[in-house]
């Protein structure tokens, strides 16, 4: 800054200032001049740079002394030679060391070892012994290879004119209008088929997005045994992982357990919001483990502070809040499955969600409507 | 030595020159990390008058002589919580690990060298179960042998039930404001046990009515299998996952390429 008010006030003053110890030739370049003036400076410049061209040619230690160049050969051949090691050490470990099926003897490893370290002196012992040969040894004149002219002749430019009018005027396309005209026609209409198909990719899923296999009265059952959840089993503090009775008969099994999975937990029931109270049986309540953020399982639970935490993006959610999220980019809170105990005093959901789970999608305002409208 | 003086100078000096410095650092901290490896033989002695003599020394100040959480200030708070049916498994978990006495306050307490023998720690144990309410036992040695469980059942209950917290192989991982899932390598098998049962600071209870002892030994199998299973890939560096395989990948690999590039541009002297 400093720099450029000094060239303002100089150019102000409009006179040639004595630049001190700094040479005029070199005031161009020179920083830390105590102050020049613009007009002898652009004069310094130019009018045009010319072509500085190559720096001069400096030969290599393998160019000028014979010992120098014998040890850049032995060291080509000795990564050359590497390779061929490389190679002997691949094949060998490939029969030597037969995979069978015992993992604990360390066989697995051995033989990863072997090859990925016997392929990579194949392979790097070739590239680099090529390199290092082609630096040291071969030629290293600096070439100059011009770029040819783009252009071509005026004769050559009219002449591939020529022909195209020729063309034109062969195809008749001037005179015979029907043709013309049937081939705007036919080149306008040929995409058409691909609009058809490209919007028909199915039937619209309707609710499937929305809709889980869980219905009234279906038990909670543990994920992936599979046994009936009794509430009485349930001590203050414990997490179980469940999943909708049945659901290892239906058609999608991983399908319905990507929306269906539930997180069971048990709080003090006084430690329960307000409206998680109808759904929950004593202390008991159900959240769907479906992140509403992106969809991943919500499963890391904090005993202590009722915290849900999401492992791929931190969204936190407060169990004695109803779920609601607390940080991170979760939208929603989850979606509660309303629970009570059965005749036998297992716990069963008394109905489906109230709203879709997992995360937004486009028709998911109009699902969640019908979905308020049926329930 | 003036052999290696001359070659001080060499581009590759800088390169040698770290690898050593390095490889001096890598040996000099295997040398002194601590394994963790701690044997402990159960002797069965279950003294209650011990236990209370220790635990009137050493816990009462924060849990109370009567076990409800000691002194309540003025806001409610209690000076440490209630051990009114904790049961043994908890205090032999806690006191067994160094959890407890807890060495300072914060986000979480973390484990350390156990502060009393196993006797000592069985006698609070029995002396908690008998004054202050029955709770979760100390689990026999039945389903704690790595020998009587299923691995392939244990993983699969251990990816359900755990590894969200814990890590796929039990490395731990990180919880919200600066609570962590600890790793679970070097962790004894009746710890494990207890720790699922009772549910210590974060971590959720997982009871023996919803997971059945002989699925805790599975779990316990699993662990076994994972701490000693050899890597088939090699270097497993600590099973993190993604992130710390990411990071060596970016530090090591991306060097290397760097590294072959630069000698690629570089003309020969």
């Amino acid at each position: 800054m400093s720099e450029s008010h000094d060239d303002t006030t100089a150019r102000s003053v409009s006179t040639v200032r004595e630049t001190g110890p700094d040479a005029p030739g070199t005031a161009a370049g020179g920083t830390g001049r105590t102050g020049t003036d613009v007009q002898t400076r652009s004069a310094a410049l130019p009018e045009r740079f010319d072509n500085p061209g190559l720096p001069p040619h400096r030969p290599r230690m393998a160019d000028t002394a014979v010992a120098a160049a014998r040890r850049a050969e032995r060291q080509v051949a000795f990564l050359f030679f590497l390779s061929i090691v490389g190679t002997v050490l691949t094949i060998v470990g490939y029969f030597a060391v037969p995979l069978r099926n015992d993992p604990e003897s360390g066989r697995v490893l051995l033989s990863n070892i072997l090859l990925g370290s016997g392929l990579f002196l194949t392979l790097f012992g070739i590239g680099t012994g090529a390199v290092h040969w082609a630096k040291t040894l071969m030629p290293d004149h600096e070439e100059i290879d011009e770029r040819h002219q783009i252009e071509g002749t005026p004769q050559e430019q009219s002449e591939a004119v020529d022909i195209l009018a020729n063309g034109v005027e062969d195809s008749g396309i001037g005179r015979r209008p029907l043709i013309r005209n049937t081939l705007v026609g036919a080149l306008a209409l040929a995409p058409l088929p691909a609009v058809v198909l490209l919007k028909d990719t199915g039937p619209n899923p309707e609710g499937v997005l929305a809709e889980t296999i869980w219905q009234a009265g279906t038990r909670l059952v543990t994920d992936p045994t599979g046994v009936p959840v009794r509430a009485a089993d349930l001590s203050v503090g414990e997490v179980v992982h469940v999943q909708p009775e049945g659901i290892e008969e239906s058609s999608h099994v991983l399908d319905e357990k990507a929306k269906a999975a539930v997180l069971l937990i048990r709080l003090e029931p006084n430690e329960l919001a307000e409206e998680s109270l109808a759904g929950a049986y004593a202390g008991i309540i159900a959240f769907s483990k479906i992140c509403t953020h992106m969809g991943c399982p919500v499963a890391l639970y904090e005993q202590q502070t009722h915290h849900l935490l999401c492992p791929c993006h931190q969204s936190t959610f407060d169990v004695t809040q109803n779920a609601a999220v607390i940080f991170g980019p979760g939208k929603r809170p989850l979606p509660q499955l309303p629970i009570d105990v059965d005749d036998d005093g297992y716990l069963v959901a008394t109905a489906p969600f109230s709203e879709p789970v997992g995360p937004s999608y486009w028709e998911r305002e109009q699902d969640k409507r019908r979905m308020t409208e049926e329930s | 030595m003036n052999a290696v003086l001359r070659h001080r100078r060499h581009p590759l000096a800088l390169v040698v020159l770290l690898l050593g410095a390095l490889l001096v650092a890598g040996m000099a901290y295997a040398a002194v990390a601590p394994t963790g490896a701690q044997a402990s033989e159960a002797t069965g002695v279950d003294d209650i008058a011990l236990g209370e003599e220790l635990f009137l020394a050493n816990c009462s100040t924060c849990h109370g002589t009567d076990g409800a959480g000691g002194y309540v200030n003025a806001d409610g708070d209690a000076a440490g919580p209630s051990l009114i049916g904790v049961g043994a498994a908890s205090v032999d978990f806690q006191v067994g690990t160094g959890r407890m006495p807890a060495q300072a306050s914060g986000p979480q307490i973390s484990k350390r060298e156990p502060q009393f023998t196993l006797e000592e720690t069985r006698a609070m144990a029995a002396y908690v179960a008998s004054e202050f309410g029955p709770g979760p036992a100390i689990p026999d040695g039945e389903f704690l042998d790595p020998a009587n469980g299923d691995v392939a059942e244990g993983a699969e209950l251990f990816r359900v039930n755990c590894a969200m917290c814990h890590n796929f192989a039990g490395s731990g991982g990180a919880l919200t404001r600066g609570k962590y899932a600890p790793n679970l390598r070097g962790v004894e098998p009746v710890h494990v046990y207890e720790a699922m049962v009772t549910g210590p600071q974060s971590m959720p209870v997982f009871s023996d009515d919803t997971l059945t002892p002989q699925q805790k030994n599975d779990i316990i199998t699993y662990l076994d299998y994972v701490e000693t299973e050899p890597s088939p890939g090699g270097l497993s560096l600590g099973s993190l996952g993604p992130v710390g395989d990411g990071l060596f990948i970016w530090v090591v690999g991306i060097t290397g390429l760097i590294a072959c590039a630069v000698w690629l541009g570089a003309k020969s002297s």
